[in-house]
Formats: structure tokens, C-alpha cells, sequence
């Protein structure tokens, strides 16, 4: 687990730039100590996903160390980029398995953005919940073997949704580990 | 336990210890559990401890009875015993002359005694180390503590004696026993053989059989000593159990930890151990209390002093080791139906279906026993009082037994009502044992009480019936021990104040010959206003003679003839010869109707006015002096009996009374009437009790009910139904069993049946009152218990 | 601030037990015929506004109006007849009367109401129907299972056809299969009743049954439906 699926890495760096202008260095530094864990990024990564941003006028570059190597440029945030941040916050995750890695980025992000990550958490339950809704009566209308799938999607979905009331729970605690 | 489990007698020894360590934890166990266990403790240990302390009374009551009779034969002097054998006795240095001049005081008897010496190894009695000089008293503490009190000024008159000294307990039959004894000169020429007499010494002069108790007696002290300890017995049975299911959770929290069902048996043991040696010290402190409470108290005109109340030691034992054993049995057997799993209290298995017929084997075999006793008592002997006591017990018995039966059988028929009353139904229905269980004390005090009312109250008037006086004609009348000074006396009682009229009466009998008779008549000497008290005399001058007409006895008709000589005390032949004196009636003898409230009522004969008869007559006249009194003066009976004793200390008083001895009932039933009382408010304790902890566990339920929007007086008046329901049933059961038994007492003692309704009516009235302050105290906890934080989940 | 329509809204409730705060300015309303779910961790004040909405428990300021009537200018009784006729209840448990049999416990509502018991008896009869559990008539509660109890309850909360029906952890003390059978009939009859259900519980399953939901948490409310 606990590898960022690329599309959201962007969205991760741009959160991570937004406490204040970086090297790439630092970037994957940071990127790594908070949410990389196991599976550091690559150089590459960060680099062509910069590229990207920068490309996309979300980040700009701001200046350049003297010396050898890509990663003596400081990229800053711009305000698409903010705002593409609270986007990408605010916007509640397809409900599907093992998204709690996304989850989780979108959390510390937000706290070390000093957003509401609780909102971030009740948005994420609600949409759920809207999921499980419909599960359920898709299984109160179908047959045994709708039941059965549809069960095991409830079941999984519970999980989730368990681990967000439990992390909704543990949101101080994180806080103040985020900080750090 | 130790490591080494080889060994025998190590296990044997470390399964001892093991034991002891249970039942020790079980006594830690009574103690702690805060507040609530204190309160628990300490009602079980009150609860257990009356039932102690009437226990030690009742094993202290036939010493204390012995004590009495002994020292009442001890200084046992004139009186049935002694007669005619005492007036012979021959005067010597070793004789006494002993006069009874016990009186009244306030209501109260006063045993008198003038005592003349007549040499120097004359007796002494009991309790007195020299007799008194004349014109000094030896007085008992009580009468020395009335006669300096406010209150004993009239009878500091009336002993006209100095105190020089108490009688000693041996002397007394009791502590508020009131007793003198005063030398008196010139007695021995007045002895007659009952009330005055000579005797040589003090005491029975035979080893008489121990004098029985009149059965009666003694058929009400059983009967109260039953009554008063059945209830504080299913009082016991109750109190050991209180706290029971706080106690079962308790317990099988105890066998999660790993403790067996034995040990978990064992500590519950414990438990109750400490609940009944706590109550042991109560009921011993309780019984001291009361056994110095006893000397200042009198009951029956009897008092006792504190030493006479001590129990057998056997039977002490025998107490001592009884209760603690039973509170055990009590809370194995409760333990009995319970299984205590690691992780709960099990009540086993719907119990039977209860069944009638050995329920009603026990009143009825109450009543085999009771019933053959009918008529026994008042002349044929007396009652076996094991079986008494074991008719009145399985009586009673049968009480507790019968309860739980009916409360489920009548229980079970009830049917649709409000909403309160099906919920109370429905709970009954389901424990309508604990329910019979928590009513049992109330149903057995209050069916021993109305018994013991109507015993009382028919024994009361069975003993009323028999005195006949009419207090409207005369409130006392006192008798002359000198018949030919009544003119005298009647003058000094005129100005006795609280008299309002004084009447003296003579009597003499007169027959036609001198000696033997063949007719002879009664006559009645007084003034015409004296005589006019007895028949319908319309003129009457002073040396009148009327006689009555009476149909029935024509006696005086056919004697009486002009002129005719008749004699006055004839002799006969055989006994000592009569004074004999001639007298013929005047001319005329008027023909007179008695009065229908005549002071000696159904008197035939001659009405005789004094200047009638010749004065030689005098000294032969038995009078009497009838007072009424002034009701507005309230002491005008101790007045009278002032002037009786100033005019000759011989002189023999009463009080006329339509009901004797009422007083003396209504006192008992008035104490019995409190220590009932008594026993129901305690049982009405460990009713609240046992009620509240019940409220406790349905907490939740209640708070949920009160949140779907039950009415809290729905709720309340539930609370009420439940516990009035087994009440009112044991109520009724409780009638029946009193009113029988009762019934059968009465028949026992030959006193005609009657039911004392009012008595019936307070004590079932005392009896509901109970319930409602129960269900009253267990409102406050109920409201507090109804609010929603019960529903909060945790 | 209050949604147009709504039967039971309450705004700005504030409620602390001593110096336990279990309202600190909570919100909502519920329309007839909606199904709300109250989540939130425990200890939140899920439970405090389930008993402030349901007039159980006066909160110490703000406003609860149920069918634009103002609950705080009610007397007890008043409220307590509302609970009696216009609302019903199910609770995790200890809510059935354990010395009436089944039917008898479904008909004490009515039987609070006024109605004879023959009648009362006969209307709990067919809601246990309902809900598959009239066999059970006879019975205790101590004698039936859980699932079975429950569905008793139910029964009983819906005898009266209230307007408005709370449900406390409904199905706290029951196995999955048992709950999601409680939960089915429940907002089924609900729904055919058009009754409002307040449905205070933390599983997600028992909540997927509601049309949306509200989040208490450190005893203030939010309404996720309006925020998405």
C-alpha cells in the first residue's frame, strides 16, 4: 500500500508548496518523510510532475541555485494552484477500495494547509454513505446474488467508512504529528 | 493454596483455612458496598436484633414468673390459707399480730400491713431486719418515691406512720410494687381470722404445688409471645436476604475471578453470619435496654425488677447459636433456586405450579390442636400449653404458607383494567412469590394482633359482666369493721370533700325462735333517708319498720305478725351461740315495693329505722356506709379512703365499678396495639427496601416507558397496585386466620364469641397504612429513576 | 434559519449535563416522510439530541418547533401526550415491559392513548404482522430472541402511526442479518406511514437505510446534504 497514485502526486506537491517556496529537493524530501514512507518518489517524478504544473501555470519557478542539477530550481504556488488545491480537497473520492491513501495525503495536506480536515473527512463519509445508499436499495430490489455483491461492496465500504470516523477521531493527534 | 498438595492433612488444613478465608470475605462483604451496604447492615442487624431481644425476654419470663411466686409465698402471712387454724394461734414471745390493710392510691393497689409484736422473737418478714415500733413504717422504694412526690400528699395522709426505712427486695414481688408495713398497737383483741390474724412465722407453712397460672393468663402469654415473634421471625427470614440481588452479582463476579459455586456458597454464608452476630449484639444491648426499661414499667399491676429478667443460660446458648445458624440455612435455601454463573445470576427453572394441600395442612393442623381445648379453660384445668403454642405457630405458619398461594391463584384470575393495573398484575403474575414473600411479616402481625385484640377485648368483658354495681347510686362503699359506729362514720364521710351524700346501711338477721329457727330473716337497719335508697317508702318517721313484699319469698310475711316476739342473731345448734336478743317489730309494719335500683338489690326482709330496735342491738349490726361522689372533684376517691383509714385502719373500702378491671385490659391492648404497630412500620422498612432495590434494576425499562410518553402517575400508581395487591390479599388472609383463631381462643376460654370489629379495622387500617407510606417514600427515588438520564446508554 | 416544510426542526440547541457539555449549538430538521440519520462517535450528543427533538429532554436554550409549535412553551404533560400520540420509539434495548407478553407491550402505546384493550390488542396485532413476529403474541420478551424483540419494539413504535419516530441504536444489540431485517421493515413501514425518522446510530449499514445524514460531533451538527 501507501504508494500516491500519480494523478494526485501533483496535487500533493502543489499542497506541500503552498506552506511556502521549495526546492525540488526539499520537495521529495518532504514528500517522502510525510507520505512517502516505504516507497520514496523518484527525481524523475517530481521533476516531470513540476514540469507539468509549471506548464499548467499552476506553480512558477522562482528562482535558481547556482550550481549543477534540475533540482537547484524553487518552485512557488500560484493562485490557480490554491485554488486547484481546495478543488482537489473539497472533491469527495469515488468511493472504491483502498483509497485510503489518497485519503489520508488529502488530510495531512489540508492539515498542514490549515484547512478543515475534518470537513475533508464528513465530505468523504457523506459520499459513502450516498454509495451505500444506493447499494442498499439496489439490494433490497434485487435477487439473492445482488444481495451478495452487494453486501460485500457494503461491507468493504463500511471499512472505509469505519476508518474515517477513526481518523475524524485521531484528527488532533495527527495534527500535532504533522506539525513537527 | 500450598504448593505441596501431597500431603493429607496439609489439604486438609490448607481446606479449613480456605474455608474460614470465604466465609471472612463474605463478612467484608456485609460491611463494605458504601453507603447502601452500611444501611443494609445495620437493618438487617436492627431487624435481627429485636427478634433476639424478644427472644431473651421470652427465656427470661418463666424466671422472672418463679422469682415472683417465690418471694410471694415467702412472706406469705394471713389470709385463705390460714384462716380459722390463725385466729387460734396462742399468744408468745414468738407471735405477731398481723392486720391487711392494703388500700387503693390512685387506681393503684397498695399492700398494707399493721404488725404488733407480741414478744421479742416475733417473726420478721422477708426483706425487713426488725419489725417497726408503733407509729412507724417500713415502705417499699416505690411507695417511699410516691409518698415524697406532689402526687402523694393525700396518701402521706392517709399513713399516718413516720418511714423508717424500706422494705428490701425480698420482700417486694416487684420494683413498682407499692408496700408498708406499720407497727400498730392494740391489734391482737381484733383478730377474726381473716383479716387480722396471729401467726409465728412468715412463708407457707406447707410446701404447697407450685400454684398454676390462671389458664386464661397464661393462654395470653403464649399467645403474645407467638404473636409478637412469629412476625420478627419472617422478619429475620426477609432482613437475610435483603440486598439479595446487589449480593448474586456480586457473587458472580466472584466466579469470574474463579472462585467455585461452593465457595461463592460459602462467602454468601459469610455474609449473613456477619449480618446476624451484628444482629446478635443489637438484640443482647436491646434486651438490656428493655430489661431496665422493664424495672420502671408495669404491666398487669406487675413490675419486676431487672435481675428477675434473666434468661436461662441454656436457653441463651441456644439463641446465640440458633439465629446465626438459621440466617444461614435461610440464605442457602434462598441460594437454593439460584445458579451463580461467572456471568450472571440464573434463576432456575420456572418453579411448580404451588400447590394447596400442604399449605392448608398446617392452619388446619393449627386448628386440630387448638380445637379439642375448647371449654378447658375458665373451671376444667389447665391448657397444655405445647399445644397452645404449637396451634398458635402452625396458625400463623399457615399464614406464610397460605400467602404465596393465594397471591398466585387470585393473581392469575385478574383480568384487564387500566394500564397501571395490567402492569402491576403482569409483574405480580410473574414473581408473585418475592411479592407474597414481602407481605408475609404484615400478614403474620396483623393475624396475630386482631387475635390477640379479641381475646383481649372478650376477655375484657368477660371480666366486666360479673361486678353488677349500679356507680349511678353509689360511686364506694366501705364497710365498718365496728358496725354500731356508722352514724359516726357517715358523719365524718359527710364532710369528706368530693362527698356528696353518705348513706350508712346495717344489716343484722332476726328469726322467729331463739335458738334454731325455723324461719329467719335478713334486716336492714338505717335512717329513713338510707332506707328509702331501697324501696318506695312514702312516709317514714324514725322507729318505723316496713317490710318488702317479694312474691317469691314470703318468708318475712309469714313471720311477721303483730306482736309477735322474733329474736335477733338466734343461735344454732352446733355453733357458737348467737346473742340472742328478743325483739318485737312495732304495731305496724308497712307493707313496701323494693326499688328497682336498690342499693342491695333482691333484698327480701324487714327495713328497720334505727329507733326501732333496742339499743342493745348495736354492737351485732354489719354496717356499711355508701358514698356518692362529686365527679367535679378528682380526687374524692383517695379522700374517702383518707377518712376510712383516719376513722379505723381496718376499715375496708371499694370503689364500686361497672367494669373492673378494664383499665388493666385497655393498657395492654394499648401496648399491644403499639408493639404491633411497631412490627409493621419495621416490616414496612424492609418492604421499602426490598422495594426500591426492585425499582433500581427496572431503571431503563422506566425511563424508556416515561420516553414513549407513559404518564408518571401511570408509573406510580403501578408501583402502588404492586404492592397494594398482596397486601390487601394478605390483609384478607391475614382476617380470616386472626378472626378464626381468635374465635378459637375464646371458645378455649369459655368467653362467648364476639368479633371487636374496631380492632380488626385498625389493625388491617395500620396495616394498609403501611403500604401507602411505602409506596409514598418509594415515589421520590421512583420520579428521580423515571427521568431520561437512565436512557443514556452509558 | 429553517428549511421551508420541515416537521421537526431545531436550531442552536444547547444541553450540558453539570460540567459535561453535550449540545454546544447543534441544528437540524426533518421533513415527513424523510428518513435522517444522526451519526457521530460516541459521547458526540447523538443520543441528547435524540431526547431534546423528542421533548424527553429540555435543552437549556435554543428552539426545537415541531409542526411550527415551540416544544420549550409546552408543559410536560403536553410534551408527554405528543410522545404518547404523535411520536414513536425504539431503543437498544430494555425497552419492552418483561412481565407483558408481546402483544400486550405493542399495545401500551394505545393503551396510554385511551383506547380499550380489545381494540388496542387487535390494531398491535396486525403491525406485528407487519413484521412477521405475530406468532410471538403470547410470548414474553424474556422468551423471544433478540431480532424478534426488536422487531416487537418496532412494532410498537409504529402502532400509534406516529408522525415522527425515533430509533436509538436500533439495532445495537443485534447480529448483521437481524439488524438489516429490523432496519428493512423498519423504514418500510416507515415510509409507508409517511412518518419522519430520526435514525440516531453510528454503523454505517444502519445508516445507508436514511436519505441523508447529520454528523454531531463535540455536540454540533452538520447537515451533510445541504454542504455537498
Amino acid at each position: 500500500m501507501c504508494t500516491v497514485p500519480g494523478m494526485s502526486i501533483g496535487h500533493t506537491l502543489l499542497g506541500l508548496l503552498e506552506s511556502g517556496p521549495r526546492h525540488g529537493y526539499d520537495l521529495k524530501r518532504a514528500f517522502d518523510e510525510k507520505f512517502g514512507h516505504d516507497r520514496p518518489l523518484h527525481y524523475g517524478q517530481v521533476y516531470s510532475t513540476m514540469s507539468r504544473l509549471l506548464k499548467n501555470g499552476l506553480v512558477e519557478v522562482e528562482g535558481v541555485e547556482p550550481g549543477e542539477g534540475p533540482e537547484r530550481k524553487r518552485y512557488a504556488i500560484t493562485e490557480a494552484g490554491i485554488t486547484d488545491v481546495r478543488r482537489w480537497l473539497a472533491t469527495p473520492e469515488k468511493p472504491e477500495p483502498y483509497l485510503q491513501s489518497t485519503l489520508y495525503t488529502k488530510v495531512v495536506l489540508a492539515l498542514l494547509t490549515n484547512r478543515n480536515a475534518a470537513e475533508i473527512l464528513d465530505t468523504q463519509r457523506s459520499e459513502h454513505l450516498r454509495m451505500m445508499r444506493i447499494l442498499t436499495d439496489r439490494k433490497r430490489k434485487g435477487d439473492l446474488a445482488d444481495q451478495l455483491i452487494c453486501d460485500h461492496a457494503l461491507f468493504h465500504l463500511e471499512a472505509d467508512l469505519r476508518w474515517l470516523e477513526l481518523t475524524a477521531a485521531r484528527l488532533d493527534k495527527l495534527a500535532a504529528e504533522v506539525a513537527r | 493454596m500450598s504448593g505441596e498438595g501431597g500431603h493429607l492433612p496439609d489439604r486438609a488444613k490448607s481446606r479449613a483455612w480456605g474455608r474460614s478465608r470465604d466465609l471472612g470475605m463474605g463478612v467484608r462483604f456485609a460491611f463494605t458496598g458504601g453507603r447502601e451496604g452500611w444501611v443494609r447492615a445495620v437493618l438487617t442487624a436492627v431487624g435481627v436484633g429485636l427478634g433476639v431481644a424478644l427472644l431473651l425476654l421470652t427465656a427470661a419470663i418463666p424466671n422472672a414468673m418463679g422469682m415472683r411466686d417465690d418471694r410471694e409465698e415467702a412472706r406469705h402471712d394471713i389470709g385463705l390459707v390460714f384462716h380459722q387454724e390463725n385466729a387460734e394461734t396462742k399468744q408468745s414471745d414468738r407471735t405477731v399480730v398481723v392486720a391487711n390493710s392494703d388500700t387503693q392510691y390512685q387506681g393503684k393497689e397498695v399492700r398494707g400491713r399493721l404488725m404488733e409484736p407480741e414478744g421479742p422473737r416475733a417473726p420478721v418478714p422477708p426483706g425487713v431486719e426488725k419489725l417497726p415500733a408503733e407509729g412507724e413504717m417500713l415502705v417499699s422504694p416505690a411507695l417511699a418515691e410516691l409518698l415524697k412526690s406532689d402526687g402523694g400528699k393525700l396518701l402521706v395522709e392517709r399513713l399516718p406512720y413516720r418511714v423508717v426505712g424500706t422494705i428490701g427486695e425480698s420482700g417486694l414481688i416487684g420494683s413498682r410494687e407499692l408496700a408498708y408495713i406499720a407497727g400498730v398497737d392494740g391489734l391482737a383483741k381484733r383478730i377474726n381470722g381473716s383479716t387480722v390474724g396471729r401467726i409465728e412465722r412468715f412463708g407457707n407453712p406447707e410446701d404447697q404445688p407450685g400454684r398454676s397460672m390462671d389458664p386464661v393468663l397464661l393462654l395470653l402469654v403464649l399467645v403474645v409471645l407467638v404473636v409478637l415473634l412469629m412476625p420478627v421471625g419472617v422478619f429475620i427470614a426477609t432482613a437475610v436476604r435483603f440486598g439479595g440481588e446487589r449480593r448474586d452479582r456480586r457473587l458472580a463476579a466472584l466466579r469470574l475471578v474463579g472462585s467455585d459455586s461452593r465457595m461463592t456458597r460459602r462467602i454468601a454464608a459469610g455474609e449473613a453470619l456477619a449480618g446476624s452476630f451484628l444482629g446478635l449484639a443489637f438484640g443482647t444491648l436491646f434486651f438490656l435496654m428493655g430489661r431496665e426499661l422493664a424495672a420502671s414499667v408495669e404491666v398487669f399491676g406487675i413490675s419486676v425488677f431487672p435481675d428477675y429478667l434473666t434468661p436461662t443460660p441454656a436457653l441463651a446458648l441456644l439463641i446465640a447459636v440458633a439465629i446465626p445458624a438459621s440466617a444461614v440455612l435461610v440464605t442457602l435455601f434462598a441460594l437454593r433456586g439460584v445458579v451463580i454463573e461467572p456471568l450472571g445470576v440464573v434463576r432456575s427453572t420456572k418453579p411448580a405450579r404451588r400447590r394447596l394441600w400442604w399449605r392448608l395442612l398446617l392452619p388446619l393442623g393449627g386448628l386440630a390442636l387448638l380445637l379439642p381445648m375448647i371449654g378447658q379453660g375458665a373451671d376444667n384445668g389447665p391448657f397444655n400449653e405445647y399445644q397452645v403454642t404449637g396451634g398458635v405457630v402452625l396458625l400463623l405458619v399457615g399464614v406464610t404458607a397460605l400467602l404465596p398461594w393465594l397471591v398466585e391463584a387470585v393473581v392469575a384470575r385478574m383480568g384487564s383494567g387500566s394500564v397501571a393495573w395490567q402492569l402491576a398484575v403482569r409483574r405480580l403474575q410473574l414473581s408473585s412469590g418475592s411479592a407474597a414473600r414481602m407481605v408475609n411479616g404484615i400478614a403474620v402481625a396483623v393475624a396475630g394482633a386482631i387475635a390477640l385484640q379479641m381475646l383481649f377485648a372478650g376477655a375484657d368483658s368477660a371480666y366486666t359482666e360479673v361486678t353488677g354495681k349500679d356507680v349511678t347510686r353509689a360511686n364506694m362503699e366501705v364497710g365498718l369493721p365496728d358496725g354500731s359506729r356508722v352514724s359516726a362514720a357517715v358523719k365524718d364521710f359527710e364532710q369528706t370533700k368530693g362527698v356528696s351524700e353518705a348513706l350508712g346501711l346495717s344489716s343484722v338477721s332476726v328469726g322467729d325462735r331463739r335458738k334454731d329457727p325455723e324461719s329467719s330473716v335478713g334486716m336492714t337497719v338505717g335512717t329513713c333517708a338510707s332506707l328509702r335508697e331501697m324501696a318506695k317508702i312514702s312516709s317514714c318517721r324514725d322507729g318505723d319498720v316496713f317490710m318488702t313484699e317479694s312474691p317469691e319469698d314470703p318468708t318475712a310475711l309469714t313471720m311477721v305478725k303483730p306482736g309477735r316476739t322474733l329474736w335477733v342473731e338466734p343461735s344454732y345448734s352446733g355453733e357458737d351461740p348467737g346473742a340472742e336478743i328478743p325483739w318485737t317489730p312495732p304495731g305496724e309494719v308497712k307493707k313496701v315495693a323494693e326499688r328497682a335500683d336498690s342499693l342491695r338489690p333482691s333484698l327480701s326482709g324487714l327495713l328497720v329505722t334505727r329507733a326501732a330496735l333496742p339499743a342493745k342491738v348495736e354492737p351485732l349490726l354489719y354496717s356499711s356506709v355508701y358514698l356518692r361522689l362529686d365527679p367535679s372533684v378528682p380526687d374524692a376517691t383517695d379522700r374517702v379512703l383518707n377518712t376510712a383509714a383516719a376513722f379505723d385502719p381496718l376499715t375496708d373500702a371499694w370503689v364500686w365499678e361497672s367494669t373492673s378491671r378494664s383499665g388493666e385490659y385497655q393498657s395492654i391492648r394499648t401496648g399491644l396495639f403499639v408493639g404491633s404497630a411497631c412490627v409493621l412500620v419495621l416490616i414496612g422498612a424492609s418492604l421499602l427496601v426490598s422495594q426500591l432495590e426492585q425499582l433500581r434494576e427496572r431503571r431503563k425499562l422506566l425511563s424508556a416507558l416515561v420516553a414513549f410518553g407513559t404518564r408518571r402517575r401511570t408509573l406510580s400508581l403501578s408501583v402502588l397496585w404492586q404492592t397494594a395487591i398482596p397486601i390487601a390479599l394478605g390483609l384478607v388472609l391475614s382476617s380470616v386466620v386472626g378472626l378464626t383463631l381468635g374465635a378459637v381462643l375464646l371458645r378455649m376460654t369459655n368467653i362467648p364469641v364476639s368479633v371487636d370489629w374496631a380492632s380488626v379495622l385498625s389493625m388491617t387500617g395500620i396495616g394498609a397504612g403501611v403500604v401507602c407510606l411505602v409506596t409514598a417514600l418509594s415515589l421520590p427515588p421512583l420520579l428521580r429513576m423515571m427521568r431520561p438520564d437512565g436512557l443514556r446508554t452509558e | 434559519m429553517m428549511p421551508a416544510g420541515s416537521l421537526l426542526a431545531a436550531t442552536d440547541l444547547r444541553k450540558a449535563y453539570g460540567p459535561t457539555t453535550a449540545l454546544d449549538g447543534a441544528e437540524f430538521s426533518i421533513h415527513p416522510g424523510e428518513v435522517v440519520a444522526v451519526m457521530g462517535p460516541s459521547g458526540s450528543g447523538k443520543s441528547t439530541l435524540l431526547h431534546c427533538l423528542a421533548g424527553i429532554v429540555t435543552p437549556d436554550s435554543g428552539s426545537i418547533l415541531y409542526n411550527d409549535r415551540e416544544m420549550a412553551d409546552m408543559t410536560d404533560a403536553e410534551r408527554s401526550a405528543l410522545r404518547r400520540s404523535e411520536f414513536g420509539f425504539v431503543f437498544q434495548f430494555g425497552q419492552l415491559v418483561p412481565e407483558l407478553t408481546c402483544v400486550e407491550n405493542v399495545a401500551l402505546p394505545l393503551r396510554l392513548n385511551g383506547i380499550s384493550r380489545k381494540e388496542a390488542e387487535r390494531a398491535a396485532l396486525s403491525w406485528m404482522q407487519r413484521l412477521e413476529v405475530d406468532d410471538l403474541k403470547g410470548k414474553r420478551p424474556g422468551e423471544v430472541s433478540g431480532g424478534q424483540g426488536q422487531r416487537v419494539a418496532v412494532a410498537r413504535a409504529l402502532v400509534t402511526n406516529p408522525r415522527v419516530l425515533f430509533a436509538d441504536e436500533p439495532t445495537g444489540a443485534l447480529d448483521s442479518l437481524n439488524g438489516e431485517r429490523v432496519m428493512e421493515l423498519f423504514t418500510e413501514a416507515a415510509r409507508s406511514t409517511n412518518a419522519a425518522v430520526v435514525l440516531v446510530t453510528h454503523e454505517a449499514r444502519v445508516a445507508a437505510y436514511s436519505d441523508r445524514e447529520i454528523v454531531v460531533r463535540d455536540g454540533r451538527s452538520r447537515d451533510m446534504e445541504r454542504i455537498v
